[in-house]
């Protein structure tokens, strides 16, 4: 995998300075390596990783388990693409298994989400069933531990 | 000797002498300074920044579950020494028999003390290449050796000369210690002069002690272990651990790999000194070197990104600074500031709380160099640079 592109996933907002020096590179370089990454959509966005509590939200997160009928020509990938694109849909994959698609669904209540689910993605044609899971409580995030795992212990000055 | 009445006069020294003769380590007036101080950003640490990977840490937990708490064979568990010279095998393609020629110590550090304690003869002359590791010298010393330092220098990368090597070779010389990727240099070994150095060994018929502990951190990847080389095998010594490249060090688990004589000699010490390491840290390592060496990967790629980084910022800001070819240290120079070694890392740490160590911590041969650990955050890291930088604008 490209070396910026190992950087930038675990810190996004890294100068190109600091990474020209930490990869032998020029600032100039890494800047046009960067665009080039963003143009292909390599690089898709950048965006913060928010704790939601520490933010003083809460937001409801259900995944939901959806069985679709595939159709003739495209799969299962047509009515995917219109699930996928309601704004309460944080994620949508299809699976192998029990069921064809796993959805995430975030609403800032129950309701909120309960009522997507029942009226908006229940009815699309070709929605077999839906099984609804909501989320309680977050301990990872994206490879990042609630709350981080601090070490800190290590002597000052070791041989 | 009046001991029953308790006169003062008479009083008996009860430390041995070769004892009071090792110096008190010029690390621990240091770190003593620094401990007491908060805030401080210390690039003096020589250990890993990431807690050790969670699968490794994991294997311990279930150990314990298991109820793994009793001795092993004095050697190290069968299993383990089996997985050692499979992996000592593959990665250094060198050969030894696990049921033999392995011993599992409590990290390196016991086994370079057993390892020069079954061999050194009082008065028998040692080899080490200076600036290096704190013990060797003193390790040298409590084994009844003459320790003998051979200087390397910042034009040759902190390699080790063969031809200076051979300088010093007295008919006493019995052992050469080696250490590449060195710590505190960050100096590697190239092939060309390990080549020299293994015909000098067997010319002069000498032993030699390898500690390995840096290799994986080896950024042009292509360490070669002096064991490997013809005629080695027999007379080496091969230490290494799994504190740096797995980030273990409270684990306390390293291994030595020689001819079973030489292992068998050694296991005599380890035997009563120590019975066998802790069977938790051993099941850990075990799991370390089965699945370990993505996590190992990913660390080491870590620490190669961070050493660029501070060479540039070095070089960049005048310290002029080799570019360590492993570990996880940079050594540069700080002779332009016309500070001693120490004088600059107590007036960097009292001003600008950055905490570095003197190089002549790793003997005389240091004077004039620091020691900077990059085992430390890449935010931490620029931090530091930044108060350097400001440091020394103001030293002019």
């Amino acid at each position: 995998m490209d070396p910026i592109l190992q950087i930038l996933e675990s810190n996004a907002v890294a100068s190109p300075e600091v990474i020209a020096e930490q990869l032998k590179l020029t600032p100039a370089q890494v800047r046009a390596r960067i665009r080039e990454l963003e143009e292909e959509k390599v690089i898709l966005g950048y965006r913060a990783l928010v704790h939601d509590e520490k933010a003083g939200r809460n937001p409801v997160r259900a995944i939901i388990e959806v069985r679709i009928t595939p159709e003739r020509d495209g799969g299962f990938d047509r009515i995917a693409a219109r699930i996928a694109k309601f704004d309460e849909v944080r994620s949508c994959r299809l699976m192998s298994g029990g069921y064809d698609l796993l959805v995430v669904v975030e609403g800032s209540d129950l309701r909120t989400v309960a009522n997507f689910v029942s009226q908006k993605l229940a009815t699309i044609q070709g929605v077999l069933s839906t099984a609804t899971h909501f989320m309680l409580k977050t301990y990872k995030e994206q490879g990042v531990l609630y709350p981080e795992e601090t070490f800190d212990e290590r002597l000052k000055v070791t041989p | 000797m009046s001991a029953k009445t308790g006169s003062p006069a008479a009083k008996r020294e009860f430390i041995a002498e070769h004892v009071r003769r090792i110096p008190r380590s010029g690390i621990r007036d240091f770190f003593e300074i620094v401990q007491s101080m908060s805030d401080v950003i210390s690039l003096g640490i020589g250990e890993p920044d990431f807690v050790t990977p969670w699968h490794i840490r994991e294997a311990a937990i279930y150990a314990l579950e298991r109820g793994k708490t009793g001795y092993t064979s004095n050697l190290g568990a069968p299993a383990l020494r089996r997985e050692i010279a499979r992996h000592v095998q593959e990665h250094y393609g060198v050969a030894y028999d696990g049921m033999t020629e392995v011993l599992v110590a409590v990290g390196v550090s016991e086994a370079i003390d057993i390892a020069l304690r079954a061999v050194v003869n009082p008065g028998d002359e040692v080899v080490y290449h200076e600036p290096c590791y704190v013990s060797y010298s003193p390790s040298i010393a409590l084994a009844h050796g003459k320790a003998v330092a051979v200087s390397t220098r910042a034009e040759d990368g902190f390699t080790l000369r063969a031809a200076d090597l051979e300088r010093v070779l007295t008919p006493r010389t019995k052992a050469v210690m080696l250490n590449f990727p060195t710590n505190p240099t960050g100096g590697t070994l190239p092939r060309g002069e390990q080549e020299k150095i293994a015909r000098v060994c067997i010319e002069h018929d000498l032993l030699v002690l390898t500690d390995e502990i840096y290799s994986e951190l080896t950024y042009s990847r292509d360490h070669q272990s002096i064991a490997s080389l013809p005629g080695m095998r027999e007379r080496t010594i091969f230490l290494h651990g799994f504190s740096k490249a797995f980030a273990m060090t409270g684990f306390r688990i390293g291994y030595a790999c020689a001819p079973a004589a030489l292992t068998e000699a050694m296991m005599r010490i380890h035997q009563y000194s120590m019975l066998c390491a802790s069977i938790i840290a051993q099941e850990a390592a075990l799991e370390a070197l089965r699945n370990g060496q993505p996590a190992m990967e990913k660390m080491r790629d870590e620490y190669e990104r961070r050493r660029n980084f501070l060479v540039s910022r070095f070089n960049a800001m005048g310290l002029s600074c080799h570019e360590p070819k492993g570990a996880f240290y940079v050594f540069p120079s700080i002779r332009t500031t016309g500070l001693s070694s120490r004088e600059f890392a107590l007036k960097l740490l009292e001003e600008e709380k950055v905490a570095v160590v003197p190089g002549d911590a790793f003997g005389p041969g240091g004077e004039g160099y620091v020691r900077c650990s990059y085992a430390t955050a890449m935010d931490q890291l620029q931090v530091a640079v930044a108060r350097i930088e400001r440091f020394l604008k103001r030293l002019g």
